[in-house]
């Protein structure tokens, strides 16, 4: 049965409009149950007490804590780190095979299953190091996990700048690393930045490598060495053992403002960059 | 400050800061592990880590700069971490194998009962060793073969590596294994939840963390009661141990003696356990 | 200059090092996983489903299939569901409009997937047990989160391949008549199928690498599943719930599940470099 094409587009609109319609209430769905079930829970004392019996009551302080210093220290590392490696595979070598490998393979392990990092973390850091299960264990495997995607996204972002751009900065005298700094990196500092703020969105919510690197200790963490545990493995327990589900609600609610927010960031950056004539 | 310069000196900053933290990580790396701020990793049962946790909490407020880290992951995954040096104590919710107990020194701090839980809707109140086995093996697949209504069952199951299990197992099952069909749940909480929300579920856990929510089953008419689990003769009853590789060191004694201090002994009492003695 | 030669040393420094610590992951996952694979032989390893660590047999078949089934569900839901908004947000939407749903989209991707995973259990788990039976905890339940987890990321590169169709296809097929819907899946789709299929397999990779949600809502059991009703074990989820108790073999075989995963993806993101080209070559599309 042939419909007249005009039929037929109707009929397809209402299908994909649907489609659309299903996917925002989802989304909203999934933001509105968790703040309205969590929000009224979410009070200063719970921002800043210590969990009591097993987080049951109190609050979840020592959390934000450990997730500030895990996923901080991992993009700390990992970003200097990062960037420059992108910087030298764009501006300072030719695009030979092996810098095609390079690629390939960041691009490979930007894509593997987080659990195998954790697999990593857990053996090499935790046990064959002797960091323990720690702050320090869990910040170096995430800076291993997001180091790939902030390769991959600063190199694309760098290699956007158009080449005309560093033509005129050799053309007015300066060196290659002047002209690296003050002209590629300052175009490319949006899509960089972009990069990074989500690989730090990316450390926040994740929860099995922290599991098996950071551990579960639910006291605050003060030195490097201790356990700790993060915000979302601490929401992955209360609500998987039933402990207290109006504290699992309010911290799920934290988390997903902090990881919301973070992204917003990102896409304020990411308009930035295309705005500012960035690529296509 | 005009931008370019901002721009150096932001990325001379961040590579120096990169560059001393790899270095703080590098220096410290060598010779950190166990000794560090006298923190004594407890690492081990989930069916220990609430008391576990509680106790440390109170000792933590007692003596206060010491330090106790509680985290759960199971009985041999407590094990490992002592093997590993992860942890000074591992907690372990069933007795050790002969070759466990020649590697590790095995202290008992409480003893415990495993509980079986149905959901508070289920009409079945007693069920016999034979027709648990059956139920967890997969031979019986329906409520009404022992006694209940026309329902499939769904048996849950701990993770390998669980002292509660393993205790299940060795208490309950013989020589059967248990179904692969079974639902598989990696801490005690996790099955209350799944039990509490499914009311064909049964499912077997620590007697001393059973809820309201859920229904414990008298097992050959004997009730799952704290004084028939020291009488004997409730027999599904396992030991809960603290477990260190040789001798504890100085700081892991200190927290093992308050355990097993009349007032250590008091609260797990006091939370549903039975003492050691 | 001289200051530039220390540069480029200092940077040529960092970088080797970078791709040290990230080449010393692979070889580390290899190291210790291929030996056991070799050992007890790639049959009984991949193609055996009894897997009974304590008895000394690893054979991960039914996580395989578990992994697999889990997978293309997912993806039956993220294709059409990303496709369907892919297509609207660049051909039928009001630019208006599409100002708004893409950032919503977006906003789908920072949900944290143990939140995701937790919604699955308080409202999806219960709804499928007591409407469809079993006991809720399913191979449908972990692709409907999935496929929602994935949406994001499928969605914006079908949107990307779309929006890099060059605009005298659309205009052509139009001035010939067509319907908006025609130049889409006469025209459009078809030059910007490569892109589209990069967008499904990248959004496979990311099906297949979910842990935690999955471990939430799947039920863990560590046989094959019969039906879309049945609870079922990934091989993701098989690493994280016996990673910290595992010792000697049973944890080389867990290695060996990351090895196997990991090959996975080195396979599935060549497949999308060669189509995502080709479709560059024939298009003339940057």
């Amino acid at each position: 049965m042939r419909l007249p094409p005009v039929a037929a587009e109707r009929i397809v609109l209402i299908v994909l409009w649907t489609i659309a319609a299903i996917t925002v209430g989802v989304l909203l769905f999934i933001i509105a149950f968790i703040l309205a079930h969590g929000l009224p829970h979410v009070t200063w004392r719970f921002l800043t007490d210590s969990p009591e019996s097993m987080g049951r009551e109190g609050g979840i302080f020592p959390m934000i804590v450990a997730t500030g210093m895990v996923a901080g220290l991992a993009v700390l590392i990992a970003a200097p780190i990062g960037v420059a490696t992108a910087i030298y595979l764009t501006e300072y070598t030719r695009e030979t095979r092996v810098t095609a490998v390079i690629r390939f393979g960041a691009d490979c392990l930007a894509g593997i299953p987080s659990i195998i990092y954790g697999l990593f973390g857990f053996v090499f850091f935790a046990i064959t190091l002797g960091l323990g299960l720690s702050v320090i264990s869990g910040a170096l495997t995430l800076s291993l996990m997001v180091l790939p995607t902030i390769v991959r996204t600063s190199e694309e972002a760098i290699r956007a700048v158009p080449y005309a751009y560093r033509e005129v900065s050799y053309g007015l005298g300066s060196t290659r690393w002047q002209m690296v700094t003050h002209v590629v990196l300052r175009s490319a500092l949006p899509g960089i930045a972009t990069g990074v703020v989500l690989s730090l969105a990316r450390s926040i919510e994740e929860t099995a490598v922290v599991m098996l690197t950071a551990g579960s200790a639910l006291r605050l963490p003060t030195s490097l060495y201790h356990s700790s545990r993060t915000l979302s493995l601490h929401f992955y327990i209360l609500s998987r053992e039933g402990i207290s589900m109006s504290m699992a609600y309010a911290t799920a609610s934290v988390l997903v403002l902090v990881v919301l927010g973070i992204n917003l960031v990102a896409y304020w950056l990411m308009r930035r960059f295309v705005a500012s004539g960035g690529i296509r | 400050m005009n931008a370019k310069r901002m721009c150096f000196t932001v990325f001379t900053v961040k590579s120096g800061l990169s560059a001393w933290l790899m270095a703080l990580a590098g220096l410290t790396c060598a010779g950190c592990s166990r000794e560090d701020g006298g923190t004594v990793n407890v690492i081990g049962s989930t069916s220990i880590q609430p008391f576990a946790e509680h106790l440390a909490q109170v000792y933590g407020k007692k003596h206060p700069g010491e330090r106790v880290e509680v985290q759960g992951g199971g009985s041999t995954a407590g094990l490992q971490a002592v093997a590993n040096g992860l942890a000074h104590i591992g907690t372990c919710s069933r007795s050790l194998s002969d070759e466990e107990a020649r590697q590790f020194t095995p202290i008992v701090i409480a003893r415990d009962g495993v509980a079986i839980v149905v959901n508070p809707a289920n009409p079945v109140n007693n069920l016999t060793l034979e027709q648990l086995r059956g139920i967890f093996s997969g031979r019986f697949k329906n409520w009404k073969d022992v006694g209940g209504r026309d329902e499939a069952i769904r048996p849950i199951t701990r993770e390998e590596g669980s002292g509660t299990r393993e205790s299940f197992v060795h208490l309950v099952m013989g020589p059967e294994k248990i179904s692969r069909e079974a639902l598989v749940q990696e801490s005690n909480g996790a099955v209350k939840e799944l039990v509490k929300g499914n009311p064909a579920a049964i499912g077997y856990m620590s007697l001393g963390l059973v809820d309201k929510g859920l229904k414990p089953l008298n097992v050959d008419g004997v009730e799952p009661k704290t004084e028939h689990v020291l009488s004997g003769k409730y027999t599904l009853a396992r030991p809960l141990l603290f477990v260190t590789k040789g001798p504890p060191t100085p700081k892991a004694q200190k927290f093992i003696d308050f355990v097993l201090s009349p007032e250590g002994q008091k609260m797990l009492e006091g939370e549903g356990l039975i003492r050691a003695k | 200059m001289r200051q530039d030669n220390v540069i480029k040393a200092i940077l040529m420094a960092v970088a080797f090092s970078a791709i040290l610590g990230l080449v010393l992951i692979t070889v580390f996952i290899f190291k210790e996983g291929m030996p056991i694979i070799l050992r007890i032989g790639g049959r009984e390893f991949f193609l055996s489903s009894d897997w009974d660590p304590r008895a000394g047999r690893f054979g991960i078949f039914s996580m395989i299939c578990g992994s697999m089934m889990v997978t293309a569900g997912a993806m039956v839901i993220g294709i059409s569901f990303s496709l369907g908004l892919a297509i609207v947000l660049t051909q039928f939407s009001p630019p208006r409009l599409t100002a708004v749903l893409k950032p919503v989209i977006e906003l789908l991707a920072g949900i944290p997937s143990v939140v995701y995973g937790f919604m699955g259990v308080v409202t999806l788990v219960p709804l499928i047990r007591i409407h469809l039976g079993g006991p809720g905890l399913s191979v449908l339940a972990a692709s409907i989160v999935l496929g929602i987890m994935v949406l994001p990321t499928v969605t914006s590169i079908a949107v990307d391949a779309l929006n890099a169709v060059p605009r005298p296809y659309w205009e052509g097929s139009i001035a010939l008549g067509a319907t908006r819907w025609q130049t889409t899946h006469m025209v459009m789709l078809r030059a910007a199928r490569s892109g589209i299929v990069a967008a499904i397999i990248l959004g496979m990779g990311r099906a297949v690498g979910e842990t935690m949600a999955v471990i939430m809502v799947a039920g863990n059991t560590p046989a094959i599943p019969h039906g879309l009703l049945d609870p079922v074990r990934t091989l993701t989820a098989n690493i994280a719930l016996e990673m910290g108790y595992a010792a000697g073999d049973h944890r080389r075989a867990l290695f060996a599940t990351g090895v196997t995963l990991f090959v996975f993806i080195m396979v599935l993101n060549s497949i999308a470099l060669v189509v995502s080209r080709r479709g560059a070559r024939r298009t003339g599309a940057p």
